[in-house]
C-alpha cells in the first residue's frame, strides 16, 4: 500500500481498521440512526458536518463530527447543550 | 480491560460529549441501544473496500458488466447488493493509458461507504483535501504513485451529489487470474485514485 499520509493503519483484510476508538463509531452510528429514525435525507447531517470542518479545518475528523451531531440534537430541540452537560460521564464505563 | 477497573481511563471531553448525547437520545426513546450497535456490527463486518474490489474485478472480467458499471455506476453495483447512504449516486471513472482519475471531497469526507466502507484519516486530512486539488501530480508522487507527465489527472472533488469509484486499469500479466483472485490485487487506495495497480 502506498499512501504516505497514513498514520492510521493497524491492517484489516484489503483495507485498515475503521475506527480509532470505540467512541467515534458510536458517534457515526448516532447520527445514522438518527437520520434514519426521522426520515431525514443525509445531508441533513452532512451540511452540519462540512460546516463544522469550515469552522475549525485542523480540528480532529471525529470532534467536529460529534460538534455535528451535537447541534442538530440541540436544533431538533431532543435535547439542550445544559442536559448534556449533565449526562457527560467523567469516567469510562467498564467494558 | 480489566486492567482499568481500579483505575478508570481518563474520558477525552468529545468522547464524553459523545456518550451524553447517546444516553439522552436513548432515554427519551429515540434510539435504541440495539440498533446503534447494528450498525457499527455492519460498518465493521460489511463495509469495506473488499467490496469495491468484487466490483472492479467483474467490470474486468465481464465486458457487459463493465459497461452497465460505466453507465449506471448506483445499479450495477446494487447487483452485489452494496447500497445505503452514501452510496445512492455512484459514478464509476475508468483509468485508461490516457487518464488517471483521482477523487477527494474539499468541503468533508464524502466517501462511498458502500463499497469502499469508511474513508482513511489521510483523505479527510486539510493536507489531502486542498493539495489534491491545486498540485494532485505533486501530492501522489509523494504518497509513492507517478503518473507520467503524458497522462492526464482529472479530479473529481465528491462535493456535489455524487461518489466516485475510480476503475483502475487491471495489471498486465493477470490474464489467467479468476475473478476472485483479481478482487484480491484490488487495493482500497487504486480505487480512490491515489495508487496505480
Amino acid at each position: 500500500m502506498t499512501s504516505g499520509l497514513d498514520d492510521a493503519s493497524l491492517p484489516r483484510d484489503n483495507g485498515e481498521l475503521v475506527f480509532e476508538a470505540p467512541w467515534q463509531a458510536r458517534a457515526l452510528a448516532i447520527a445514522v440512526a438518527l437520520v434514519d429514525k426521522l426520515g431525514l435525507p443525509w445531508d441533513a447531517f452532512r451540511h452540519r458536518l462540512m460546516a463544522e470542518i469550515a469552522k475549525d479545518p485542523e480540528r480532529p475528523y471525529y470532534e467536529s463530527w460529534s460538534a455535528a451531531l451535537e447541534s442538530m440534537v440541540v436544533d431538533l430541540k431532543l435535547t439542550t447543550s445544559a442536559a448534556l452537560d449533565a449526562a457527560s460521564p467523567t469516567e469510562r464505563e467498564p467494558l | 480491560m480489566t486492567a482499568d477497573h481500579h483505575h478508570p481511563a481518563e474520558l477525552a471531553p468529545v468522547e464524553a460529549r459523545v456518550a451524553a448525547i447517546e444516553s439522552v437520545l436513548v432515554e427519551k426513546g429515540v434510539l435504541d441501544l440495539d440498533v446503534l450497535d447494528g450498525i457499527v456490527q455492519h460498518f465493521e463486518d460489511n463495509l469495506g473496500p473488499m467490496n469495491g474490489a468484487r466490483v472492479v474485478a467483474r467490470a474486468w472480467s465481464d465486458p457487459d458488466y463493465k459497461q452497465r458499471l460505466l453507465a449506471d455506476g448506483t445499479a450495477a453495483i446494487a447487483e452485489f447488493g452494496f447500497q445505503g447512504p452514501e452510496g445512492e449516486f455512484m459514478v464509476v471513472l475508468e483509468n485508461t493509458p490516457q487518464v488517471h482519475n483521482l477523487v477527494v471531497c474539499t468541503l468533508c469526507s464524502c466517501y462511498p461507504w458502500p463499497t469502499l466502507g469508511l474513508p482513511p484519516k489521510w483523505y479527510k486530512a486539510p493536507a489531502y483535501r486542498s493539495r489534491a486539488i491545486r498540485e494532485p501530480r505533486a501530492l501522489l508522487a509523494e504518497m509513492g504513485t507517478d503518473i507520467p507527465d503524458d497522462v492526464e489527472i482529472r479530479v473529481w472533488d465528491s462535493s456535489a451529489e455524487a461518489r466516485y469509484l475510480v476503475l483502475p486499469m487491471r495489471p498486465d500479466g493477470t490474464e489467467d487470474m479468476s475473478e476472485e483472485q483479481l478482487a484480491g490485487i484490488v487495493t482500497r487506495d487504486s480505487m480512490i485514485g491515489v495508487q496505480r495497480l
